[in-house]
């Protein structure tokens, strides 16, 4: 039964990316991949309020499961992040490549630690 | 040559993708999946001495795969019709879900913070490395298919 709304979760996790990274590309449109920057930032951060939250025992494995595992599994991606770290080396832009890609991750893991303290 | 598929095209009057109902829904139909598979596989293959093996496996597959169809899909011609729906579904749902940075950030913390830098750093690299590796391997694999079928197209009329 977890399984079918974790399932649902990420369905809505994949359309609020879907949707926010459409979005975010009308109103700024750059060759910077920017927008699943955002998204991966966010949902980081998101992740790491939940786990903080779950460790102080405020909220239960189930509501990790739901949320974390499916709906923020759902709207963050690697995917998408490693093909534009890829596409930017092969559009001969090795500084915005290492930028995105080990810059990116880097800020990605602060986003989690600053939740999982607040959480 | 590595074109990337325009999410954003408002062809005229026509409302942009990201708020077309019918877009929407195969990134949803995707999405559950992705997240579907994602879980069982994680649940398949176990931690290893506390170190999240299924993400790192998860990611890299993922990458590979998405290299491999929006390279194949972008040689295959426009981003219309089925072949924009089979994007929708199996790369920003399927593989978009399927695939997740907020779990391997949060893993990535978690090591730190237990005092293992090495593994934390390990992981890290592991995952943006052989990720990107994978990533340029699928676009490979896509490059060598389509050339291979183009030369198939070719041979018989070349012969005669």
């Amino acid at each position: 039964m977890i399984g079918l709304w974790l399932a649902l979760a990420g369905g809505v996790g994949a359309v609020a990316r879907f949707m926010l990274d459409g979005a975010v590309r009308r109103r700024w449109p750059t060759d910077f991949p920017f927008a699943t920057l955002l998204i991966n930032v966010t949902g980081s951060f998101a992740l790491g309020l939940l786990a903080g939250a779950v460790a102080a025992h405020h909220l239960g494995p189930e509501a990790l499961l739901i949320a974390g595992t499916g709906f923020l599994g759902g709207y963050t991606t690697f995917s998408t992040a490693s093909l534009e770290t890829v596409r930017l080396l092969h559009n001969r832009e090795p500084l915005r490549a290492v930028l995105y890609g080990i810059g990116g991750a880097g800020v990605c893991l602060l986003a989690a630690w600053a939740g999982i303290l607040l959480g | 040559m590595m074109r990337a598929p325009s999410r954003t095209t408002a062809h005229g009057r026509m409302a942009p993708l990201h708020l077309d109902p019918r877009a929407i829904a195969w990134v949803f139909g995707g999405g559950v999946f992705g997240a579907l598979a994602r879980y069982g596989l994680g649940l398949a293959i176990p931690a290893v001495g506390g170190w999240p093996l299924a993400t790192v496996v998860i990611n890299v597959v993922g990458a590979f795969l998405l290299g491999l169809l929006l390279d194949s899909l972008a040689r295959r011609g426009p981003d219309v019709g089925w072949a924009r729906r089979f994007r929708l579904l199996g790369g920003t749902g399927f593989l978009g879900a399927f695939t997740t940075y907020s779990t391997f950030a949060v893993d990535a913390v978690h090591l730190l913070s237990a005092g293992r830098a090495m593994e934390a750093l390990g992981y890290v690299a592991a995952t943006l490395l052989l990720g990107g590796a994978a990533t340029a391997l699928g676009i490979w694999v896509a490059e060598v298919a389509h050339r291979v079928s183009a030369e198939e197209h070719r041979a018989p009329g070349g012969r005669r």
